[in-house]
């Protein structure tokens, strides 16, 4: 699904990911854990195609294609999706609109046509019930005035309406309560399949309670430094990471 | 003054017929030879340099234009006036008969009823345009709407100007009767037009618990002048709504004074301004509350690009005797480009002390991160900025309630800024 290979970036000249590697295969769930400043949301930036990161080095293949050489909105309509850590609140337009208009860029760029509005429609009250999300918000402006735990589940809502090959949550699980916790989680889980994969950035394990990863990731100083079966999880919870800082600090 | 002096002297008038009453154009030219035109010092001029105008030299021409078929607003079916350059065009215009309704051009009016409804609240002294106005009218509309009357149909008055330097001086006349109702587009725009120049005064009086809703579309050539002023007023228990969308226009500026003389009336003004190139867009509004009871809203958003310039300066007086009123007034802009720029100075001037009176401005530019958040979703740089240009102005086309008008200008709007909805 994706490879990332030597993947070198900085930052206004400062190098943040330093040699990256990371296979991510269909069907499979990774959790990418890492103390602050290891470079967790940079590589989400990178893989979104952020333009502040300057990208030094390395190779990202997604389905085929050089990632890197894609727009913003190409890559999301190749299927690739990140879950924003802060979703941004876009006054005056709508989400059904907002979403319908991605849908029908991301049809239009596949050769399909544009989804009649019934069936959009059809779709909204579907999906939106996944995140168990009141469809009133459908209707409300992006994320305007939303709660922290409405934006992280619209996150997941537009997720499923978008079908993403590859998802990217970058601390989706951040500043939720147990309950919106669940639910989002809930939501991923249910959306996930044998031809879909996701990548979880976290800082907490809880997270993996519900999101069962295939496997754990530690990243630290721009790169991934351990590897290990979810139970590295709650290794990492209980010891910390001054042991991996004192493995591989420099 | 001489250079005042000089320049409606340089006006060529062709022997055409000016209809307003002889006395007041009289005043005007004599108020004329006594006024400067305003500077940059003028404090409701600061931002709005008015010498492209004085050093012109423009004539009255009555041209012949075979089709406004781009100006029409499809669904509408009631009356239709045509004027171009200032002069009422019979053969383009579609009078029906309605009931309750009398429409027609001033040079189809009664003296009579031109000196009643006249200069009733036009400031001539100190006001070149409002003087030149008066004194070079050829032509404009006179509506008067009847006690109980509901003029279902809008009514649209199409202005085109159309020419080389030419001057079109129009001066329209609305008298609303008591419990009356209706609609009017006013509708400018410019044909094959360069460095023309507009000057319009519009009268507006709205009785007892009447209802009128205008709606002007500026839309002349971008080498083109626009000063456009409204003076209204309002009776007790009477609702006034007025909304102004820009488009282009070398320089335009729009003066509207309300009058509030009627407890217990409503006042709404609308506004929404697209700019590029070096246009510049002024509107000055006056809300003068001088009775209690009386709500006002105001709501002005631009969208500035190029080299544009937009000036908003909203005044709402509220005098003493003006107990339990509530006014609103509200001015947001987005600047799309490093050269565009946006002057806008809100005034509450509150002599009562009962009141909920709120304002507010607010200028940025577009918000990259929501971009990039749309753009992550798959939509293009162009629709995202589209979607968001369209939430932001979204909020002022929806006041307008005709449906048919609202959409039209939505089209205007998407045909501006280059995008189409659905």
């Amino acid at each position: 699904m994706i490879k990332i290979d030597n993947l070198h970036t900085s930052i206004n000249g400062k190098e943040i990911l330093k040699g990256l590697n990371l296979e991510v295969k269909a069907g499979e769930v990774h959790a990418i854990m890492g103390p602050n400043g290891a470079g967790k949301s940079t590589l989400a930036s990178v893989l979104a195609g952020r333009e502040e990161y300057e990208i030094t080095d390395g190779n990202v293949t997604f389905d085929g294609k050089d990632l890197l050489e894609l727009s913003t909105e190409d890559r999301a309509r190749e299927g690739l999706f990140l879950a924003f850590q802060y979703p941004v609140e876009i006054p005056g337009v709508s989400n059904v609109n907002f979403l319908r208009t991605a849908l029908n860029e991301k049809r239009e760029y596949l050769g399909q046509d544009p989804i009649s509005a019934k069936d959009f429609m059809q779709m909204v009250r579907d999906k939106s019930k996944i995140v168990e999300l009141d469809s009133k918000l459908a209707n409300r402006s992006v994320n305007e005035g939303f709660s922290g735990g409405e934006k992280k589940r619209n996150e997941i809502f537009q997720m499923a309406m978008l079908e993403p090959k590859l998802a990217i949550l970058d601390e989706t699980d951040s500043g939720l309560d147990i309950d919106a916790l669940r639910i989002v989680a809930t939501g991923v889980t249910k959306l996930k399949s044998e031809d879909n994969a996701t990548i979880v950035i976290t800082h907490y394990q809880r997270l993996l309670d519900y999101i069962v990863p295939d496997y754990v990731h530690v990243l630290y100083n721009g790169r991934i430094v351990k590897t290990g079966p979810k139970e590295l999880a709650l290794e990492l919870e209980e010891k910390g990471y001054d042991w991996i800082k004192a493995e591989f600090g420099e | 003054m001489e250079e005042t002096k000089k320049f409606h002297e340089r006006i060529t008038t062709d022997g055409y017929t000016l209809v307003l009453p002889q006395g007041l154009r009289k005043k005007s030219f004599e108020i004329l030879n006594e006024t400067a035109f305003p500077t940059t010092k003028t404090e409701a001029w600061k931002y709005t340099r008015t010498t492209r105008i004085s050093n012109g030299t423009f004539q009255l021409v009555k041209p012949e234009i075979n089709s406004v078929s781009d100006y029409l607003i499809e669904g509408l079916q009631g009356n239709v006036l045509v004027f171009v350059n200032g002069f009422y065009q019979a053969e383009l215009s579609i009078i029906k008969d309605t009931k309750g309704l009398l429409v027609s051009p001033l040079t189809e009016t009664t003296q009579e009823w031109i000196n009643a409804h006249s200069n009733q609240q036009v400031q001539l002294e100190g006001e070149v345009f409002n003087a030149l106005n008066t004194a070079f009218t050829t032509d404009g509309v006179s509506i008067e709407i009847a006690k109980n009357a509901i003029i279902k149909e809008p009514i649209q008055l199409i202005y085109v100007t159309t020419g080389t330097a030419v001057l079109s001086s129009v001066r329209n006349i609305i008298v609303a009767n008591e419990n009356s109702d209706a609609t009017i587009v006013m509708g400018y725009y410019g044909e094959r037009a360069d460095s023309n120049f507009t000057n319009v005064v519009t009268e507006i009086k709205v009785k007892q618990n009447a209802s009128l809703s205008i709606h002007k579309i500026q839309h002349e050539n971008n080498t083109n002048f626009h000063i456009n002023t409204e003076t209204v007023s309002q009776d007790r228990d009477s609702r006034f709504s007025l909304s102004t969308s820009t488009f282009s226009g070398a320089i335009v500026r729009n003066n509207v004074y309300v009058h509030v003389d009627g407890e217990n009336a409503e006042t709404n003004l609308y506004g929404l301004y697209l700019t590029d190139e070096k246009q510049l867009v002024d509107n000055h509004t006056v809300i003068d509350h001088k009775v209690p009871n009386c709500n006002s809203n105001e709501l002005y958003k631009g969208v500035l690009d190029g080299q544009s310039t937009g000036v908003f300066n909203g005044k709402v007086f509220v005098r003493e005797q003006a107990q339990k009123i509530n006014a609103f007034q509200s001015n947001g802009n987005v600047l799309l480009s490093d050269n565009a720029s946006m002057n806008s100075k809100p005034e509450l001037e509150i002599y009562a002390d009962d009141v909920k009176c709120s304002h507010g401005s607010t200028t940025g530019q577009i918000d990259e991160e929501a971009i990039f958040y749309l753009r992550a979703r798959g939509i293009s740089e162009k629709s995202a900025k589209s979607l968001m240009i369209n939430g932001f102005v979204g909020e002022v086309v929806e006041q307008i309630s005709n449906e048919i008008i609202r959409e039209h200008i939505t089209k205007l709007m998407a045909k501006k800024l280059g995008y189409s909805f659905e």
